[in-house]
């Protein structure tokens, strides 16, 4: 376990010395500001502009930030051959991907934190304090969280037999897909076809279902999350990330280093 | 126990884009280090040095065949605990210091807080850093690198180190100094297994070669085993050497050279006794009779050609 710790608070060490990620940061802030802005030429719906605006940029700034950290993750360990003196050392296959994918989740943590820090000081600009709204935002900031869990997973695995270019449109491509996952749905209930019906299914079961975690136009029309979606959120979130980053730690076990 | 065996140690990478086919880099290499040597694996460039080191490192997996390091299974992580290893051209984290680079290591080594912070102090004043010790790796040269790779490699003070083209790198300081480093790992019990492709370096450290080309062992032994076979010819010196006596030993060789009153001819094993009787009836002085050691530089040249011969004057 203190192995896994090690490798993830180093992972973590790595991307917040990286320059990018501050400007990525800047950028999502600089944008929520600028929610504000589009807010006061709206007239009666500042509000829903503004979180409709601000945790689309959450999103968004954090997948940037899973895509462009998970995709290097293995991969550019293995490209500079960082990972020979690593690997040397008493520290299993699993161990390495575990610590990798637990240092971008913290990373992702604290940034999530810093821009949801950002947002609320937003919103209380334009509300005035705090109200019974903020929960349901705050359960929402929790499923984007959750979202770019999922996206770091899959980066990750595609780190590991794939180029970062490549593992990065595998990963948007999933994201988009995985969003519309609902179309997917009515598209297999709209085939008459039996086994393009039975396809269909197959797809929509098999992607990840970024669709059931997107509530923010919900919570911008102040409406409350049902506590057995956040139950079944964080559960298909765990399942799935574990059949993830599994199949990304049986990949990388046989794979022999450049 | 042998601290490294190696059991038809077999690799096979697949190469082509569309039709792969096999490309053999290792082919049934069985060999055996014992605890407490300096072991070299000598060859040229492409021979299978790396591709052992890191198949005993499981950094990749064999084709076929078996190995153990210090009596245990590759797959045993934990044996891990008490090896080194130097990557050839080495690499690291180069937004980490020297100082956390080696904490890190240690961490990974399961080094307690107090003893990391010892050792990573002792081994950079070892390696010559200690000075540039808070300094991003990105700012270190080529040799710079390769002391804080060789700091890596002895953080868990392990009883067996590899270490890939050690001397990569290095200015003659450094070679020294990391000459110098190994010796010690011998003299405080440690074995040593590393890879180089010159030869002067085998010559000044090791106990045993083994000799690498193309995936294949050549040879394995001391450098005498080795050399001995290659040695062909005795420089005989005699002094008090008479015209006659010159005349007849002219007869037994090809090779005469005369400075003053004495002889130096080279003779092939087999007449060095006819030499011996030849000036003793002459009347002349035995001085001296010395077996031509063949280099193994001569051995490379003979075995493998001047084609893959590797680097000769110790300089990289």
């Amino acid at each position: 376990m203190s192995r896994i710790a090690a490798i993830a608070f180093n992972t973590f060490r790595e991307a917040v010395r990286d320059r990018v990620l501050y400007n990525l940061i800047v950028f999502a802030l600089l944008l929520i500001a600028t929610a504000i802005l589009f807010g006061q030429i709206s007239i009666g719906v500042q509000q829903l502009i503004l979180v409709n605006l601000g945790l689309t940029a959450v999103t968004f700034f954090g997948l940037a930030i899973a895509v462009f950290i998970g995709i290097g993750l293995v991969y550019k360990e293995m490209d500079k051959r960082t990972l020979y003196a690593l690997l040397s050392k008493p520290v299993h296959r699993y161990e390495f991907i575990l610590g990798k994918f637990a240092g971008l989740g913290l990373t992702l943590l604290v940034n999530v934190a810093l821009m949801t820090v950002g947002f609320f000081l937003a919103l209380y600009y334009v509300t005035g304090g705090p109200g019974a709204g903020d929960v349901p935002v705050l359960v929402a900031v929790y499923f984007i969280f959750l979202q770019l869990l999922l996206a770091t997973a899959l980066a990750l695995l595609f780190s590991c037999f794939s180029s970062p270019v490549l593992s990065a449109a595998f990963t948007v491509g999933l994201f988009i897909a995985g969003s519309f996952s609902s179309d997917i749905l009515e598209l297999s209930k709209a085939v008459k076809v039996p086994w393009l019906e039975w396809v269909t299914r197959a797809v929509y079961y098999a992607l990840p279902n970024f669709r059931n975690f997107n509530v923010i136009s919900s919570v911008a029309h102040e409406h409350p999350v049902p506590l057995d979606l956040v139950l079944y959120n964080t559960a298909y979130a765990v399942i799935y990330i574990g059949l993830v980053v599994g199949a990304g730690i049986l990949i990388f076990q046989n794979r022999d280093l450049k | 126990m042998p601290a490294i065996e190696t059991l038809e140690l077999t690799k096979d990478y697949a190469v082509g884009f569309w039709r792969k086919r096999p490309r053999r880099a290792l082919d049934h290499l069985s060999l055996s280090v014992e605890e407490r040597e300096i072991f070299g694996l000598l060859g040229p460039n492409g021979a299978g040095k790396t591709t052992t080191l890191k198949l005993l490192l499981r950094l990749i997996y064999p084709t076929s065949g078996t190995a153990r390091l210090l009596g245990r299974d590759l797959d045993d992580v934990e044996v891990r605990r008490r090896i080194g290893y130097l990557p050839e051209a080495p690499y690291f984290y180069d937004y980490l210091s020297a100082r956390e680079f080696l904490e890190y290591c240690g961490q990974l080594c399961g080094l307690a807080s107090a003893e990391r912070r010892t050792r990573t102090g002792t081994l950079l004043e070892q390696v010559g850093l200690a000075d540039a010790a808070d300094v991003a790796l990105r700012h270190f040269s080529r040799g710079m690198l390769q002391r804080a790779g060789i700091a890596q490699a002895l953080i868990n003070d392990p009883d067996l180190v590899f270490l890939d083209e050690p001397m990569l790198g290095l200015d003659p300081v450094g070679r020294r100094e990391v000459r110098d480093l190994i010796l010690e790992l011998r003299r405080r019990g440690k074995t040593v297994c590393f890879s180089t492709h010159i030869l002067s370096d085998v010559e000044a450290l090791c106990d045993r070669v083994a000799i690498l080309n193309r995936g294949r062992l050549h040879g394995v032994g001391t450098l005498d085993e080795i050399l001995k076979l290659e040695a062909k010819a005795s420089e005989v010196i005699v002094g008090h050497a008479s015209p006659a006596l010159r005349a007849a030993l002219e007869k037994l060789t090809d090779g005469l050279h005369a400075a003053g009153d004495k002889l130096m001819l080279t003779v092939p094993p087999e007449r060095v006794f006819a030499v011996a009787e030849c000036v003793k009836q002459n009347g002349g002085a035995l001085l001296a009779v010395t077996p031509v050691r063949a280099s193994l530089e001569d051995y490379f040249f003979e075995t493998f050609g001047t084609e893959k011969v590797p680097e000769l004057s110790g300089k990289e």
